[in-house]
């Protein structure tokens, strides 16, 4: 009896999935439609008038050297000229990116730092890995910044990336337990957490408008949400990318975002239009991408790969302007610097480049 | 008809193998691991066996009356042996051994036999080393090893060589299991030596491909051993002529497996690949290079490979770096001969090619000679070799007289670690490598170049020379993401991963949402995408120069300094405050200039009240209670002594939301203050921009006349 009940939920269950599915299905074609309609010209037809761009002069400038493994996030500091950086060998160091000074070196409690990230004011750093936590040190002399450190949040699983909301007073992290959180620093409160993908979050970005309101998530899920910190909820989501969304960023006038993928492409999607609108990829790239960033007229894309090497994409011609070799192993990271005069890349062979 | 009945065989067997499983382990404890049985290499020598006899007895042996060819057969005896090996198999490598010989040794007796739990008792048995199991080995190998050569030799003499390495992987996926078999066939040798080559392909049946794989690990080397036997004893012709129908296509897959020989390491894959993930980011890429190398030795339009005739002798199976990267320059839309290079150079780092006598795995555009791989050592077969596998091909290298495979020193180095590391085992991995050393020996002089290359190649890959990348790690927020769900206990955000049902309503929520979203054309999107690139083209210092000097490009922060200590504001500055309202926000000076305009139109508290929200925002969550107080007393409160010009509603909003039971929050004025900034956009903005104010302050910067303090801090 209890069998048979059991087979009866289960083809209940079943049933129900495949309704689901159904379900899914033609909500996506119906979508697919819809958006259709006003899929009326693409990107690059409408960047057809604008002239190619025909060179690039961007050199290797600066080499960071001094981590012993793997550079796994950096993060320009609002002064921009320093940068941090965290390593797989557990330190994490303060360089003048200009004169390539190590300024502190601290080591962490833990190896296997994934993510940094500046405050606002540039005198607070926050870091945070495999220890599931995030944990913010202040900018003093070495030996006072590892006294001085303190757990801000903690995940239930890896923390992939962080940032400072537009404050030094919050941080805002994203997890392998596939949430983001919003913490308050004095307080290691809670304030707000966000639940909805169903992979792990790789990365994070703030939207750049007024109010700071906005930020943007990618995930192991495939896809990219842009979230309402107030509510906590999912206020826009894309699809489209094959594999992990490795890298979100916001489009410097907020209405788009770049994502990059371990599927070896880079999308573009547009809040507005509520669509993916470009796809940078080529049939010679089929490593994956681990980190993109924005020049400031949001023009050139800047995308670093598995495959060593940086690539500039224009975005409005859906093109490839050049390549960018130096890196001997993976590129992890990426970030062009506040003020968008230099590129900075950190990388598995152990360097962090500064590019110009 | 062959491969599928091959492939039952084989599932069968393996299940067979299971219950061989259970029942050996009793008697397999009697077996400690004995020590290093006066390893079955002097046994070999005087075993060779008639072939055909025993692959007659093979099929007998699994049951399965498959009259037609011979690799077949053989390969399903050979499972059986492997899964009885398996089944003894302890998990030191020490063990493996003796099980290996004891497997061989089933093998003999359980041909008549049959049934796979016989063999597994059989093995139970364990017989030192005997004849027996030798000529079984050979007798099986004898089989497979006629194909092996055949591969070989093609891909030596025929001058389209790359062929046959190529049909091999193509085909491997067919014949896959029949060829994992095959190679799997009758090793009473030790065991580092192969894992079968197709061990990626095969996807043996979940579980029971487990045991099959390792196992055949243990058994391969035989086979070569033994075909080597057969070359020299039967001569070349032998080989070549293998014109059986079925077989030649046997051979090609079964052709990749002669290098899969080599000691290589003895943990197969396939404890991963039980986990394997078959999305997996390293996996994809690797997916995505193989089907590249697929093309690169395609019999027609690939790269061309030959043997080359040196002086005093022949270098196998190669093509040139320019070869190469001619071919990708001219079959993928790199852009140069830099990126094309790159290109090989990636598929040279990990392993697919390799250069023939260079650790460091990278491509050269020149006449440098290299060579594929074998699939067996792809790296999507997931190998993670062991310390003691690397310790038993070191160790045989330096037992092979051969310049060419002298150690290097990093290797040197690394073998002296080795072995203060397993001292206690040192005597057993010198066994395993002089047995596969002697094995080595016996095998025809061109296919032993290329199969030591490989192999070399191989652990180049896996334990790379000092300053070269090791492609084989990886990223360890994606180790982990495998790991899944396993991490990240309780997190609601995990849990709910695990639900699929959930998962898709929610996806359906997403869309629905999405559908009930309005947007605007592609078209609309795009052209403001464009128009902000031409409105901010001049701010991008990647697009246009700087007035002044680059700092990162001239090493002077002339920039920089001007920029913190000038008087002055630059043009291109103030000119940006005019795109938009946060442009202008966002410079300090532009903020002070709108409220001192603000202040002359008498309107001051806009930006006063948008900005104490702002900051409100900012502050740590203890002082936030008290700071909205004090906003919604200055701004809202009905006495207000400041009071902002925000419609009714959404006072009301702040209203209930600063007396909310939980405690007002910090987004309490949110709606409020946006209101006041779009006020202060569609009206204060534009009129300030229209504004003497502005327009002076633009021709003052023009004149450069102003003194400011302070400029230093825009924000992004």
């Amino acid at each position: 009896m209890s069998e048979c009940a059991a087979s009866a939920s289960n083809a209940n269950a079943n049933e129900k999935m495949a309704s689901l599915l159904k379900e899914a299905e033609n909500l996506k074609a119906k979508l697919e439609e819809e958006r259709q309609k006003l899929n009326d010209v693409s990107l690059s037809t409408i960047a057809e008038r604008l002239e190619q761009i025909a060179f690039v002069n961007i050199k290797p400038r600066k080499v960071l050297k001094g981590h012993q493994a793997k550079v796994l996030c950096t993060d320009w500091s609002p002064d921009k000229r320093h940068i941090i950086s965290s390593s797989q060998d557990g330190r994490l160091i303060i360089w003048d990116a200009f004169t390539t000074n190590k300024e502190h070196a601290v080591t962490m409690p833990t190896t296997w730092i994934m993510a940094c990230a500046y405050a606002p004011s540039g005198n607070y750093v926050a870091c945070g890995g495999l220890d599931n936590k995030v944990t913010v040190y202040p900018i003093t002399s070495d030996e006072e910044m590892a006294a001085k450190k303190r757990t801000v949040g903690t995940h239930t699983s890896y923390m992939s990336c962080c940032i400072y909301p537009n404050s030094d007073q919050q941080i805002l992290t994203g997890s392998g337990d596939s949430t983001c959180a919003l913490w308050d620093v004095e307080s290691g409160q809670l304030l707000q957490s966000f639940h909805g993908h169903s992979g792990d979050v790789m990365a994070i970005d703030l939207a750049p408008n007024e109010t700071g309101n906005t930020f943007v998530s990618g995930s192991c899920d495939r896809m990219a949400f842009i979230w309402d910190m107030r509510s906590g909820h999912v206020v826009q989501s894309f699809e489209g990318h094959q594999s992990d969304v490795n890298s979100v960023k916001f489009h410097p006038c907020g209405d788009a975002i770049a994502t990059g993928s371990d599927d070896s492409s880079c999308r573009l999607f547009d809040m507005r239009a509520d669509r993916e609108v470009a796809v940078f990829a080529k049939e010679s790239i089929i490593f994956g991408v681990n980190s993109v960033d924005f020049s400031v007229s949001g023009r050139l894309l800047f995308a670093g790969y598995n495959d060593y090497t940086v690539n500039l994409w224009d975005t409005l011609k859906s093109e490839r302007v050049c390549l960018l070799y130096g890196h001997e192993n993976k590129v992890s990271c990426v970030q062009v610097s506040p003020d968008g005069t230099a590129l900075s890349t950190g990388s598995w062979d152990y360097t962090i480049r500064v590019w110009a | 008809m062959v491969t599928m009945n091959s492939e039952a065989d084989k599932t069968q067997s393996s299940t067979q193998a299971t219950n061989a499983l259970a029942m050996s382990s009793a008697p397999k404890s009697p077996v400690p691991a004995p020590a290093p049985a006066p390893t079955p290499a002097p046994n070999l020598e005087p075993t060779v066996t008639p072939v055909p006899a025993i692959a007659v007895e093979a099929p007998a042996a699994t049951e399965v009356a498959i009259p037609a060819a011979e690799p077949t057969e053989i390969v399903a005896a050979a499972t059986v042996a492997a899964a009885a090996a398996a089944t003894t198999e302890a998990t030191t490598t020490t063990t493996t051994v003796s099980s290996s010989v004891s497997n061989g040794n089933n093998n003999a007796t359980a041909t008549a036999d049959a049934a796979a739990a016989t063999v597994a008792s059989a093995a139970a048995t364990i017989a030192e080393p005997g004849q027996q199991l030798v000529d079984t080995a050979n007798a099986n190998s004898s089989n497979s090893s006629e194909v092996i050569p055949v591969a070989v030799t093609t891909t030596n003499t025929t001058s389209n060589s790359n062929s046959a390495s190529n049909s091999a992987s193509s085909s491997s996926s067919a014949s896959s299991n029949s060829n994992n078999c095959t190679a799997t066939v009758a090793a009473a040798t030790p065991p580092p030596s192969s894992k079968t080559v197709s061990i990626r392909d095969a996807t043996p049946p979940s579980g029971s491909g487990t045991s099959t794989t390792k196992s055949s690990g243990l058994l391969s080397v035989g086979s070569n051993h033994h075909h080597h036997h057969h070359h020299s004893s039967s001569s070349q012709s032998q080989s070549q002529s293998q014109p059986q129908p079925q077989s030649q296509s046997q051979s090609q897959s079964a052709q990749s497996q002669p290098p899969a020989a080599p000691s290589v390491p003895q943990q197969p894959p396939h404890h991963q690949r039980g986990s394997k993930n078959e999305d997996a980011p390293n996996i994809l890429v690797y997916k995505k290079m193989e089907a590249i190398i697929e093309k690169m030795q395609a019999e027609s339009g690939g790269v061309a490979v030959r043997t080359v005739k040196a002086f005093m002798s022949k270098v196998p199976s190669v093509f040139t770096g320019a070869d190469l990267v001619a071919w990708i320059l001219k079959n993928f839309d790199v852009e140069d001969v830099t990126e094309a290079l790159h290109f090989a150079h990636l598929l040279s780092s990990h392993g697919y090619i390799f250069p023939i006598d260079d650790h460091a795995l990278t491509v050269k555009n020149d006449g440098t000679f290299y060579r594929f791989q074998t699939p067996y050592f792809w790296p999507s077969n997931c190998w993670e070799p062991e310390n003691t596998d690397y310790a038993v091909y070191l160790c045989k290298r330096t037992m092979q007289n051969k310049t060419r495979l002298e150690l290097a020193d990093y290797e040197a180095e690394n073998l002296a670690k080795l072995q203060k590391m397993f001292s206690r085992k040192w005597e057993f991995i010198f066994m395993q490598a002089e047995s596969q050393s002697k094995v080595a020996k016996k095998r025809d002089k061109l296919e032993r170049k290329v199969l030591d290359s490989q192999e070399r190649a191989f652990w180049d890959v896996h334990r790379p020379m000092p300053g070269c990348v090791n492609t084989t790690e990886i990223d360890i927020k994606k180790a982990y993401r495998r790991g899944g769900s396993s991490h990240g206990t309780g997190s609601a955000g995990a849990s709910v991963a695990k639900n699929p049902v959930e998962q898709l309503t929610r996806i359906i929520a997403l869309r629905k949402q999405k559908l009930e979203r309005r947007t605007i054309k592609v078209s609309k999107a795009a052209e403001a995408l464009v128009a902000y690139y031409d409105q901010y083209n001049e701010f991008d210092y990647f697009l246009t120069s700087p007035e002044l000097p680059n700092p990162w490009q001239t090493d002077s922060t002339e920039m920089w300094d001007t920029e913190k200590n000038s008087k002055d504001v630059p043009v291109r500055r103030v000119k940006r405050w005019a795109f938009s309202l946060r442009e202008l926000l966002n410079d300090p000076i532009g903020r002070d200039q709108f409220t001192k305009f603000l202040e002359k139109e008498y309107s001051g508290e806009n930006l006063k009240f948008w900005e104490s929200v702002q900051e409100m925002k900012a502050l740590p969550q203890s002082e936030i209670k008290e700071a909205i107080q004090k906003i919604w007393q200055e701004f809202l409160a009905p006495d207000a002594p400041c009071p902002v010009n925000v419609d009714s509603k959404s006072v009301e909003l702040a209203r209930e939301a600063v007396n909310s039971p939980n405690g007002p929050n910090r987004w309490c004025f949110d709606v409020a203050a946006s209101h006041v900034y779009h006020l202060m956009k569609s009206d204060s903005y534009s009129r300030y921009l229209r504004s003497e104010m502005y327009k002076d302050y633009v021709n003052c910067s023009r004149k450069k006349v102003k003194s400011i303090p302070n400029l230093f801090g825009v924000k992004r």
